[in-house]
């Protein structure tokens, strides 16, 4: 039975406490929150295998941390929509602010709009499917995990990447320090599609092309200093 | 010819005199700067000289104060850390805590060993870049975890594990910049917990990556408290550099408590002219930070931890004194566990130094075994035995802060007021804003 939670109604601590009361074996699997209007820290902190949807937009930190729940938000999500996730899925039916996907270690992100600046940041090991256009600066840091851009993508983009791959399908404004475009094997098809499949896109593996590290930063020498 | 004879042929001359300026550690300096191109990477923290608790004295009672009989009449050393919002608050049972030292800087025995001290003392330690580890916790009664711009290692689950959630903006060693922990330290196991390929130069960004100024910190706050129900003390930690205003931001974020460390403070690395060039001296930031806590009507309510160059009961409770609620060591605690103990001076030799000033903890060759993650260097420190020394010293500057307490009438270490206290220097009296000793007067004191 779907549970609906108001939140003109109801309190965002009351919502957050009954979805950090779910079990793994809870049989409260589904989850509605209404009224959202641009709340912060909807829906963070869960660990169970239930699916939220969010009617509406959100603002800060969507789903933060999530572990193995399944977050739709039929709406625009606000800065740090799920950062640092685990594990579980989050969809963001329109656009996303700065920072997506920030730090996660885990899970699928996948914006079907566009992302703002900062998109990836730090990622650890998340997955990022955007739509659309991500701004500049995303994947600053990247350590891995992959981020999927079907639009364009800004300025200094893979700034100071580790080892997380990058897939652009458009236009890259610019490449930021140590980041190159690399070669497309096989393998990274195939991650590709199956990445573009599970987030619902029909682009194809073949029209992206793949960035990374160059690795020229990895060991502190004068020559990297400026 | 006799020694009078020489006397009287050679003629006056200059004695050879070194520059102030352009002293021996300088000129060899700009020589080494010269050699190799870059700048000097160390750990620890200001090494200069800078006004300091030791320019303070405690006035003690008389004939207009009353004193306590020492050992025998009580003198209260518990603090109780987020009562402001935290369903939870970390109750201390004295008012020196352990600071966040990653592990990765420190070898696992070393952690473990903090968590042993401070544990036995009653007291809590703190995590540091990289993550929490099991033997961490396992080992430490009240632990903080520390939420820093890297997030290496950071999950939910040992954020729900902590007692406490120190976010971190800055260092004293380091205001305004970041880590970076060389490749000769990233182990295999460090290398898992941090996410990156072993071996590479790790660095710590110098600030958060999903959030920017004091409007999307009380956001930040709002997230990790609503992820841990409420339950948690959050502290806010700052590196001395504009400690009102910082303070007053944190306050206005929703911190329970504002951790303050002055340059004094150790970082694992960074450049010198870091350490040694930025940020405020401990002593300098206290009178500041209080005050920025009475102008909103929150000191007590929101907690002050002041860190940086602690090393004695008196330094304890001068901090106290100056209204800090509580003190954090980390450069002590190490020294404590066997950090550049003389035993070990032959090996500070082969490396180029001496014990005392050995400080390329970033290199991972530690004699003592502390800031490594070398397997045979770690096995020179028993954690059990290091961690008994931490508690000993917990224990004793506890004493010493109990005994200048009690000599001045009081019997909570809390009650330590700045009417306690003079100046030896006209700066120190400024930057503490007490009396200079036998005056009335400090510079900048209003009606002079």
């Amino acid at each position: 039975m779907m549970q609906t939670y108001d939140l003109q109604a109801n309190s965002l601590r009351e919502l957050n406490a009954a979805l950090h009361a779910q079990a793994n074996d809870t049989n409260q699997t589904s989850w509605e929150i209404v009224n959202p209007r641009g709340s912060h820290a909807v829906a963070v902190g869960l660990d169970a295998p239930i699916e939220v949807s969010v009617k509406g937009s959100t603002g800060y930190y969507t789903a933060g941390m999530n572990k193995q729940a399944t977050v739709h938000v039929h709406g625009s999500a606000g800065p740090g929509v799920a950062e640092n996730m685990m594990s579980g899925t989050v969809v963001i039916e329109g656009d996303a602010s700065q920072y997506a996907g920030a730090t996660g270690h885990g899970g699928l992100l996948v914006i079907k709009g566009n992302a703002s600046s900062r998109c990836g940041i730090s990622m650890k090991g998340i997955n990022i499917v955007v739509h659309g256009n991500v701004g500049h600066m995303s994947a600053f840091m990247a350590q891995s995990g992959n981020l999927v851009v079907c639009g364009d993508a800004g300025d200094a983009l893979g700034d100071s990447i580790y080892e997380a791959r990058l897939f652009v399908r458009g236009s890259v404004k610019s490449l930021g320090a140590d980041c190159i475009e690399k070669e497309m094997r096989p393998e990274h098809i195939e991650i590709l599609r199956d990445l573009l499949n599970r987030a619902g896109s029909d682009a194809k593996p073949e029209e992206f092309k793949r960035y990374g590290s160059a690795r020229q930063l990895y060991n502190f020498k004068v020559d990297n200093a400026y | 010819m006799s020694v009078k004879d020489i006397k009287d042929k050679t003629p006056p001359r200059t004695m050879p005199i070194q520059s102030a300026t352009f002293s021996n550690p300088i000129n060899a300096e700009i020589r080494r700067a010269a050699a190799t191109g870059i700048y000097d990477i160390r750990g620890g923290g200001a090494k200069r000289r800078v006004p300091h608790f030791d320019d303070l004295l405690f006035l003690g009672a008389s004939v207009s104060r009353y004193p306590l009989e020492g050992y025998r009449e009580k003198c209260d050393t518990k603090v109780t850390l987020g009562t402001r919002f935290a369903k939870k608050p970390i109750e201390l049972d004295i008012p020196i805590t352990i600071a966040g030292m990653s592990f990765g800087a420190l070898s696992g025995p070393a952690k473990e060993a903090l968590g042993r001290g401070a544990s036995a003392a009653g007291t809590s330690t703190t995590t540091g870049d990289g993550g929490m580890t099991p033997e961490e916790r396992g080992h430490s009664s009240k632990l903080v975890y520390q939420y820093l711009p890297s997030r290496y290692g950071m999950n939910p689950d040992d954020l729900r594990k902590a007692d406490a959630i120190e976010v971190v903006v800055g260092q004293g060693a380091k205001p305004g910049g970041g880590g970076m922990l060389l490749g000769q330290k990233i182990s295999d196991r460090v290398a898992e917990m941090r996410n990156l390929p072993k071996g590479i130069d790790q660095r710590s960004a110098c600030r958060h990556p999903d959030w920017t100024g004091p409007d999307d910190l009380e956001i930040k706050i709002l997230e990790l408290r609503e992820i841990t129900a409420w339950e948690k003390p959050i502290y806010v930690k700052v590196g001395g550099t504009r400690p009102y205003y910082d303070t007053a931001l944190a306050v206005k974020a929703g911190a329970d408590v504002v951790v303050l460390d002055g340059m004094q403070g150790g970082t694992a690395a960074t450049q010198d002219v870091f350490i040694e060039h930025v940020g405020l001296p401990t002593l300098a930031c206290i009178r500041p930070a209080v005050q920025a806590l009475q102008d909103l009507g929150v000191h007590r309510e929101v907690q002050l931890i002041v860190s940086g160059g602690i090393r004695t009961g008196a330094d304890v409770a001068k901090a106290m004194a100056l209204g800090a609620d509580a003190v954090a060591i980390g450069t002590a605690a190490l020294i404590a566990l066997g950090d550049n103990d003389p035993r070990w001076e032959s090996e500070y030799q082969k490396l180029g130094t001496t014990s005392g000033a050995y400080d390329d903890w970033h290199e991972g060759q530690d004699p003592a075994g502390i800031t490594t993650q070398d397997a045979e260097l770690q096995k020179r420190l028993d954690p059990i035995e290091a961690g008994r020394h931490l508690r000993n010293y917990l224990s004793v500057m506890t004493l010493e802060a109990q005994t200048i307490a009690r000599a001045c009438g009081h019997n909570n270490l809390h009650n330590l007021e700045p009417e306690d206290l003079c100046a030896l220097t006209m700066e120190a009296a400024a930057m503490a804003r007490v009396p200079l000793a036998g005056t009335e007067w400090y510079p900048g004191k209003p009606g002079f």
